[in-house]
């Protein structure tokens, strides 16, 4: 399963890429495809006043590259957030690498990096499917197969939404959301919401089944500039059905708060 | 340029004319480095400009791009300036006379150079559209330009390589007709209105790309909110405020560059500088107004005296009276103004978003200066303004597609009157998963009466597209062969703007125009912002429901969102045209295309 997921986003990637490519060849494709153009009765498709050596200026695809550092930040009781991505593309294709590390008491609680392929399928909304790999200590590391959505949901809600499957059969859904309030054009209030939910109990990764823990943020930050922005904030865990009993069970919280202060930056 | 000399006057008489001189002698030493600004727009607070009146039409220009620097408010940025100076050099032909131009590219890490005569009627090999019309000039590379001036009035020219434009690149353009002006005017000023950033625009259009407000310094907060709740109540002001959330748009997305990192440019003049050109009380004095900007549209007038327009876009119009006239980009506007007192006034172009102004002095006597008025708020748009007005109150729910279908056919029986043809343009229903369209507006609306967002509350006459009646004569036929319409379509969220849904990477071939026919061309803009839509090659005229005779000629249209209207074209050269905003980064970003005659 696990290949084939890799393979399809891979070439769907290529394939997607290389169609903006092709794109470029500016003026022979255009009049070739010319008498087909709703516009195009009675036209000549022979210009003899074309430039000699096609070279639109604008006629390539922007390609960008983003690295954002959502939030890294330090918690109170020796624990630590990155929460990051990285993509290039164009408008329409693009590929990301996503990660999330949190520390909890000196310990890396959860360690991911998700390589995904990121088509936009709508004005607001982006389809990204790949692969999600958990790096871990105490147990084997694994991996996922990855579906979900990314992009604004109306009243300007960032939304961040994916499916997980394991080759062991094993299934997660995560959801995310965040929203932003100005308060002036600098300092920005940013609540935020993250669910995840499971199809089978964990006991080595402290996950159950159904609703398995919710994470709530609240970030209040001060924009320098829009790429630097330092904050402070709070962030509360909560562990809720098994996963909470698993926790009891090790002599853990069921749920957190903690402090935060950090920055949020991207190049 | 010092032998341009009037008759009768002595040649080196004045301080003017020396520094005329001085600069001549430099270019032509090629050290153009020292001198920033060119002879028709140099003032300082001792000395006053008289105007261009001393500027004689030439037939050969020699024109060179070089890296320059450029000193604003004591800051040094690099331009990429033609002959050493921002703005470039004023180039005065006479109609009918053949022109020359050199023009070399000195760049030498560019990919090309180019100049564009904006609005100049040439054979397509000389508009100066790199991959369109030429390929451009290598570094190191000369092209001559040469061809015959047709038509006469105030235009410009300006880079069509990348982000040039931004950079400095560009320059007033003045033809005289060779059958005397239309109008009486005693003396004439050159208004080049431009945007400067010390940003490198490669930086700047990447960051807007990556962050579509990252200029914008007056987006609506809580308290704003708070506010208007507390000033209309809680129920309207959600009824207006909400469906703007509801489709992921501001009311505020009035510019995407802002005067956050803009200092606005009067004839290469920061406000500080203060550009100052001399009248005498009871001249009456034409001011050519270009707006040479790369992404500011202006709000110009002059408090205390009243305005008359008598050219837009370089072409007669029967004067109009105003008190301030809003300038896209690109356009063009010549008033005239009739002072009696003598004493200072202040020339204000304020920004659209007014995020900033640019401004200058006119007097008759040196060192005297005028209040500057303050800035006005930054205004909201009404979902009205944008063709949204049946979204008012609208929360929950999108529009279903029985709804639009509803709507459509409504507008049908109902289309709006001033809207001209019989069957108005064609409805739009791009792809719904078209990822470039965030926004189709179901009812355009005719707004040419209209003067804008933040415009028309001051109790003052503000200029409108509906006021322009053209006093040329018209040269093409009434009858309309053929009509045809381009949607104005973006999607500020992901920085793609487009037409007809496409960015120009994704257009599958040009618009096909036929050689003399008579065009009706609609245009109907989908987006939240004005658009400054520029034809190459051929006028637009622009049916504001005058008589056939009675149209205005337009090289650029400033077309507001929400907006349907159209104009009349008749291409009279064949050849591939351009077709695009003239909002640079709008441009560069896909609202381009090329426009075939054959």
């Amino acid at each position: 399963m696990k290949p084939v997921i890799i393979l399809c986003a891979a070439l769907t990637a290529n394939a997607a890429l290389a169609e903006d490519n092709m794109s470029h060849h500016g003026h022979g494709d255009h009049a070739a495809q010319m008498d087909s153009y709703p516009a195009g009765e009675g036209a000549t498709s022979n210009l003899e006043h074309a430039p000699d050596s096609p070279d639109h200026v604008m006629d390539h695809e922007v390609l960008l590259t983003k690295v954002t550092f959502d939030q890294l930040e330090v918690r109170e009781n020796d624990g630590g957030a990155l929460k990051g991505d990285l993509w290039f593309g164009s408008d329409r294709n693009k590929l990301w690498l996503k990660t999330e590390v949190e520390r909890e008491e000196g310990e890396t609680e959860k360690a991911e990096l998700h390589a995904l392929y990121s088509r936009a399928v709508s004005p607001y909304w982006d389809l990204q499917m790949g692969i999600r790999h958990d790096f871990e200590t105490e147990s084997d590391s694994r991996n996922w197969g990855t579906i979900g959505f990314n992009g604004l949901a109306p009243y300007f809600f960032e939304v961040d939404s994916a499916l997980f499957f394991s080759g062991d059969g094993d299934t997660a859904l995560r959801l995310e959301a965040e929203y932003e309030l100005l308060f002036t054009q600098q300092w920005i209030l940013s609540p935020e919401i993250e669910a995840d939910f499971f199809g089978q109990n964990d006991r080595e990764a402290g996950t159950g089944s159904g609703l398995s823990d919710v994470e709530l943020g609240l970030r209040l930050r001060y924009e320098f500039t829009p790429q630097f922005a330092p904050y402070i904030g709070v962030h509360y865990e909560k562990k809720f059905g098994n996963a909470a009993d698993f926790a009891r069970e090790e002599g853990e919280h069921t749920s957190v708060t903690s402090w935060v202060i950090g920055l949020h930056a991207w190049f | 340029m010092a032998q341009q000399d009037k008759d009768g006057q002595p040649l080196f008489g004045t301080r003017r004319r020396f520094l005329q001189t001085l600069g001549a002698g430099i270019f032509s030493t090629g050290i153009n480095a020292t001198f920033p600004l060119a002879s028709w727009a140099l003032t300082s607070p001792k000395y006053l400009h008289e105007g261009i009146g001393d500027y004689h039409p030439q037939t050969y220009f020699d024109l060179a791009f070089r890296y320059t620097p450029l000193d604003i408010d004591g800051r040094t940025g690099t331009a990429t300036a033609i002959n050493g100076t921002v703005p470039g050099p004023l180039i005065r032909w006479r109609q009918g006379d053949t022109v020359t131009m050199d023009v070399t590219n000195h760049l030498q890490d560019t990919k090309h150079a180019s100049i564009h005569w904006h609005g100049i009627l040439v054979p397509f090999r000389m508009d100066g559209v790199p991959g369109v019309n030429f390929n451009g000039i290598q570094p190191a590379e000369t092209y001559r330009y040469q061809f015959r001036v047709v038509q006469a009035g105030t235009y410009w020219y300006h880079s069509h390589s990348r982000f040039q434009e931004q950079t400095g690149s560009y320059g007033p353009l003045v033809i005289d007709p060779k059958d005397g002006e239309p109008f009486h005017y005693d003396r004439d000023h050159v208004i080049v209105l431009s945007d400067w950033a010390f940003t490198d625009p490669e930086t700047l259009f990447r960051n807007i790309n990556l962050a579509p407000e990252y200029y914008i310094y007056y987006k609506r907060t809580v308290f704003n909110y708070l506010h208007d709740i507390r000033k209309k109540g809680f129920a309207e002001a959600n009824a207006e405020l909400l469906p703007f959330r509801r489709m992921n748009m501001s009311p505020r997305d009035l510019s995407n560059v802002t005067g956050y990192i803009y200092t606005y440019l009067m004839n290469g003049h920061s406000p500080d500088m203060n550009w100052s050109g001399r009248f005498l009380p009871g001249e009456t004095v034409r001011l050519r107004v270009i707006n040479a900007s790369s992404m500011s549209n202006f709000d110009v007038r002059i408090p205390g005296l009243d305005m008359d327009v008598v050219m837009a876009d370089g072409k007669a119009v029967k004067p109009v009276r105003c008190h301030e006239f809003r300038i896209g980009v690109a356009e063009t506007y010549d008033v005239l103004i009739r002072p009696r007192e003598a004493r200072a006034y202040t020339l204000f172009a304020e920004s659209l978003d007014r995020s900033g102004y640019a401004r200058g002095t006119l007097a008759p006597e040196p060192g005297m200066q005028a209040p500057v008025p303050p800035l006005r708020p930054t205004p909201d748009r009404k979902l009205e303004d944008i063709g949204m007005g049946m979204m008012k109150g609208k929360y929950f729910g999108g529009m279903s597609d029985a709804m639009k279908e509803k709507l459509w056919r409504k507008r049908m029986q109902l289309q709006d009157d001033a809207i001209p043809g019989p069957n108005g343009p064609m409805p739009f229903l791009p792809d719904k998963d078209n990822p470039n369209v965030a926004m189709v507006v179901m009812n355009p609306q005719d707004r040419l009466a209209e003067p804008g967002v933040g415009l028309g509350h001051d109790g003052w006459k503000v200029l409108t597209y509906k006021d322009l009646v053209s006093a040329e004569p018209q040269p093409y036929k009434a009858t309309v062969d053929r009509e045809m319409c381009i949607n104005i379509t973006a999607n500020m969220e992901r920085f793609i703007f487009s037409l007809d849904g496409k960015k120009f990477t994704e257009q599958p071939g040009p618009y096909l125009f036929k050689h003399n026919e008579r065009l009706r061309l609609f245009l109907v803009n989908h987006t939240m912002m004005e658009h400054p839509m520029h034809l190459h090659g051929m006028w637009m005229q622009l049916e504001t429901g005058a008589g056939n005779k009675e149209i205005p000629f337009k090289h650029t249209i400033l077309i507001k969102p929400g907006e349907a209207l159209s104009v009349l074209i008749t291409p009279i050269e064949k050849g591939d045209w351009a077709f695009h905003c003239h909002l640079l980064y709008h441009m560069e970003a896909g609202m381009f295309q090329v426009v075939r005659v054959a």
